[in-house]
């Protein structure tokens, strides 16, 4: 391969930083390697640990099966990286190629890699936020402290939001035998990701399961004792509910902070980059040099209008390494497009949830396999007459077919006949999303708009969007 | 449309010992009619997309009446069993199996056979002390996973040989009849005594386990009340049971034959296995792709007309899926014909794959991975005395009938 | 050893949880529990389950077996 000059450079001696150390900014990291690439590594990270795999923290760790550091992610190659961690990423100079550490510090780049994901949305209210007892979930931290104080044993816990995170913790509590209540804004848990068709499938699961569940209520207040200890919570609908441990399950906040004011296009929503991985700079003009993977990405899916999708997906973060990383260092002819077909799963309550596509974009849905009753099933869903998603509930094992008739724009409702299909397999429905305009906890997806250089994408000063 | 003559020659005896080239010759068209009517899907990915699609049915009652070719393998007295059915009626039997037999109400039932398995294996090898020479099918590959599924069913070992007789004759209805008319009429006959001769023997051991249960999982079936459905009928029990035993007997001693044979056909890679025995790992799931002991998945039909490769199958159509010629397609597998002991990415159809999986796999991967590490470990110079060896008749369940293996003597 | 399960590739077809099942766990029918740092002891466990697993979901670290995808001790980390 006939390479220029530069490119030959860059990759034999170049400087590549990655910022965030997770999933994301360690399978880049392993491509680049993997690609090639033999200059200096420099992998930036604001927690103390070496990458770590997220998911087990809201189900294995929490359930006290596994220690929230047998978690730490398998290399699959040497990176021979130079490692900064626990120094989390300042400032960026675009136009020096530097970053800002924490510790004063600063690294220079000829290619930047920016992975720093999301970090939980906590409580509004800080002086509440601030009670004994008041949790988060991101962090292997976060688990080590929430798993203690479960292991406690606490009269009562409150899981605020009925999102993924949210159900699968409220599970994790039932499992372990603690009385729990869930709050959700919506009309159902899941309804944000899912829709309320699905979501009344998962408040079964909740009720069944010994939650008190309550739907349509916002948690107005967290009322300490005269130690500063978590009482009570307070409900819009008047009610209260006494709680040793408050779980706050909104959802994430994209870690962009640190770039305000660099001229990257970043703000609360994620930085917008092309499907190349290239980021975007305020203009709506892509960097060569300044690369985005993972949860903090917004990228245009070409399968589904060319729309803007920010995912927070563990498959999504590996994909969108890989490409990025290969991106970074190839001829601009080489590049590959970051196409993935979003994929998540979530465990709970002893069932297995899977999605494909994007099922928050629909506005059908109509049960293809097996019976909603009955908790396992296949799903799929419809947006103008066309498949744009599916869901099982322990059936996994069918949804690739599904991801190749969203692949195919395959006509909705699906026309065929198919094994286990039920009365209620006959005719769609709608698929109950809320109003766009009314936030839910935590969606895993979330569509923006169509193309770079929209309202969205605005130079956003610093301190923005806590409470997006 | 086009069509092939290719059904036939593959079910014919004479290209039993390498059936490969024909399959080759079928994956030029992926998805094609044979002229003997059924439609045959030989390329990687058509045949993963077709184990996925809900359109695809195990339940032959869906075949177009005139695509119904075949006589019924199984008791006809008995309901069909797991693999015969669609979800839901699947999924409630598999499910009801899966909480005697495996995770998450039995998650140690295979695990804790370990020890047996390696303690049947050292038993049968070391009956070859003072020999030359060993059928390893008589001598080994069939007798140890028939006292395996024979412990793990609960079969009290001195009923196991009353066993075999049966399930033998019981497994013979997978092969085609031969014969004249009342030739193949006795043949009928006696698998039909023998299938009643296995359900009441079954239903004995049964009622017995019901009243005093041990750790087996005869006893776990017979006493399971199930979770959220109701728990098996004896009927389903009965054609269930069957079902596991014809494939305890039937595959795993082509899984272990077809393997000494690939190893004494490379000499190199018996040598590496010897000296690095964890290789069996690996070696056993290049094996599953290079000489899968089931060959085809015959009779499977359509629920609706499915589009795939260019062709339409239209609904209630007869469908082969051919496995073992999906595993060595090169848009799938770099140099398919080649055995690579610790090939990566290697996602092969050994088990099948979607809802009908092989449920014995696990099993299946545990006995082949101590016989071949431990044959290869105390045998002296094996060698092969005729290749190929004799094969049995079915094409399905493809494997040797007999392999004469001769050796110089035996380690400890 | 070090383990990670992409839990989008796997379909539960619960292959680890036979052949390893004091590392992998199926919670239910199909949801899959882990331990990402099993005990040296479970090593053949693991090779077996990352084996068999027939979407290789499964990435092993530090098993000191050759054929995997991340052979022994690759891990530089800090």
């Amino acid at each position: 391969m006939a390479l220029d000059g530069s490119l030959e450079r860059l990759r034999r001696e170049g400087r590549i930083v990655v910022v965030g150390a997770s999933l994301a900014g360690l399978r880049a990291a392993e491509t680049l390697r993997e690609e090639g690439f033999t200059g200096t590594l420099t992998m930036i990270g604001d927690e103390p640990y070496e990458p770590y795999d997220r998911p087990p923290l809201s189900k294995q760790v929490l359930l006290g099966r596994v220690p929230a550091d047998h978690t730490a992610l398998p290399r699959r190659r040497a990176i021979e990286a130079q490692w900064r961690l626990g120094a989390a990423a300042t400032g960026l100079d675009l136009s020096a190629k530097r970053v800002a550490l924490a510790d004063g510090t600063s690294v220079e780049y000829d290619r930047l890699l920016i992975a720093t994901g999301v970090r939980s949305r906590p409580w509004p209210n800080e002086l509440e936020a601030g009670l004994d007892g008041v949790f988060v979930l991101r962090t292997r931290d976060d688990a080590t402290r929430l798993r203690h104080r479960l292991k406690a044993g606490p009269s009562r816990v409150l899981v605020i939001g009925a999102g993924f995170t949210g159900s699968e913790i409220a599970s994790v509590c039932r499992e372990r035998d603690l009385p729990v209540t869930v709050a959700e804004r919506g009309p159902t848990p899941l309804s944000g990701a899912l829709g309320s068709v699905i979501g009344d499938v998962a408040a079964q699961l909740h009720h069944q399961h010994g939650v008190d569940l309550r739907c349509g209520v916002m948690v107005t207040g967290l009322e300490g004792d005269g130690v500063g200890r978590l009482r009570r919570a307070h409900f819009s609908d008047g009610g209260t509910v006494d709680a040793e441990v408050a779980v706050v399950a909104l959802g994430a906040t994209r870690n962009t902070e640190w770039l305000a004011g660099s001229g990257l296009a970043a703000g609360p929503r994620g930085i917008a980059c092309d499907a190349g991985c290239r980021a975007f700079d305020v203009r709506g003009i892509v960097a060569d040099d300044v690369f985005v993977a993972g949860d903090v990405a917004r990228s245009p899916h070409p399968l589904f209008g060319y729309r803007f999708l920010s995912l927070e997906h563990w498959g999504n973060a590996v994909a969108q390494a890989e490409v990025a990383a290969h991106n970074m260092i190839c001829r601009g002819e080489e590049r590959r497009p970051h196409l993935w077909t979003p994929y998540f799963w979530s465990a709970q309550f002893g069932v297995n949830i899977k999605s494909v596509g994007v099922p928050n974009m629909a506005d059908q849905i109509i049960v293809s396999q097996g019976s909603l009753g009955e908790h396992r099933f296949t799903a799929a869903y419809g947006y103008q007459g066309r498949v744009i998603a599916a869901v099982t509930f322990d059936q996994a094992k069918w949804l690739e077919f599904y991801q190749r008739q969203i692949e195919q724009a395959a006509p909705f409702p699906p026309p065929f006949a198919t094994v286990d299909r039920r009365t209620e397999g006959m005719r769609p429905v709608p698929a109950g999303f809320p109003d766009p305009s009314v936030p839910t906890h935590g969606p895993q997806v979330t569509v923006s708009g169509y193309s770079p250089t929209d309202q969205r994408v605005t130079f956003t000063p610093a301190g923005h969007g806590h409470h997006a | 449309m086009t069509s092939v003559a290719l059904l036939g020659q593959i079910l014919d005896y004479a290209n039993r010992a390498d059936p490969y080239p024909l399959y080759a010759e079928l994956r030029r068209t992926p998805v094609v009619r044979d002229e003997s009517g059924p439609y045959l899907v030989s390329t990687y990915w058509e045949i993963h997309s077709l184990l996925h699609d809900p359109r695809v049915s195990s339940d032959i009652r869906n075949l177009a009446p005139e695509a119904k070719t075949a006589p019924r393998t199984e008791d006809p007295d008995l309901p069909p069993s797991f693999i015969r059915l669609d979800p839901p009626d699947h999924d409630r039997l598999r499910r009801l199996i899966m909480r005697t037999y495996g995770p998450p109400h039995a998650p140690r039932r295979v695990y804790g056979l370990r020890g047996e398995i390696s303690g049947i294996v050292s038993g049968l090898i070391d009956r070859f002390q003072g020999r030359d020479r060993i059928d390893l099918v008589d001598d080994f590959s069939y007798p140890f996973p028939v006292t395996v599924i024979c412990r793990l069913l609960g079969v009290p070992q001195e009923d196991e040989q009353r066993f075999h007789g049966w399930a033998d004759t019981v497994a013979t209805a997978i092969e085609p009849a031969v014969g004249t008319p009342e030739e193949q009429q006795a043949h009928w006959q006696a698998i039909r005594e023998a299938h009643h001769q296995l359900a009441e023997y079954l239903s004995g051991l049964i009622a017995q386990r019901r009243r005093a249960p041990r750790e087996d999982m005869i006893s776990a079936l017979a006493t399971d009340r199930g979770a959220d459905e109701s728990p098996m009928s004896l009927p389903e029990m009965l054609s269930n049971l069957t079902l596991l035993l014809i494939a305890g007997h039937e595959t795993t001693v082509n899984l272990i034959t077809n393997g000494m044979l690939t190893l004494l056909r490379h000499p190199d890679t018996l040598k590496q296995l010897r000296a690095d025995p964890d290789l069996v790992i690996p070696l056993v799931e290049e094996l599953l792709r290079f000489e899968p002991p089931v060959q085809l998945l015959p009779e499977r039909t359509t629920l609706d007309d499915i589009e795939i490769a260019g062709t339409t199958i239209p609904q209630g159509a007869s469908l082969w899926l051919v496995p073992a010629s999906g595993n060595r397609d090169p848009r799938r597998f770099p140099e398919p014909d080649r055995f690579l002991p610790d090939r990566p990415d290697n996602q092969h159809f050994g088990f099948g794959s979607g809802i009908h999986n092989c449920i014995g796999s696990p099993l299946a991967r545990l006995e082949a991975q101590a016989a071949l590490a431990e044959l290869v470990r105390r045998l002296d110079n094996p060698r092969l005395v005729e290749d190929p060896p004799p094969y049995r008749h079915n094409a399905v369940l493809r494997g040797p009938r007999h392999l004469p293996i001769a050796f110089d003597g035996l380690s400890r | 050893m070090r383990v990670v399960v992409d839990l989008n590739r796997c379909q539960g077809y619960a292959q680890c949880a036979f052949l390893a099942p004091d590392v992998f766990a199926m919670h239910g029918e199909e949801a899959l529990l882990y331990d990402g740092e099993p005990d040296g002891t479970r090593r053949l466990d693991v090779l077996r389950a990352e084996a068999a697993c027939p979407v290789k979901a499964i990435t092993v670290e530090g098993a000191g077996a050759a054929w995997t995808a991340a052979g022994a001790g690759v891990s530089n980390g800090p």
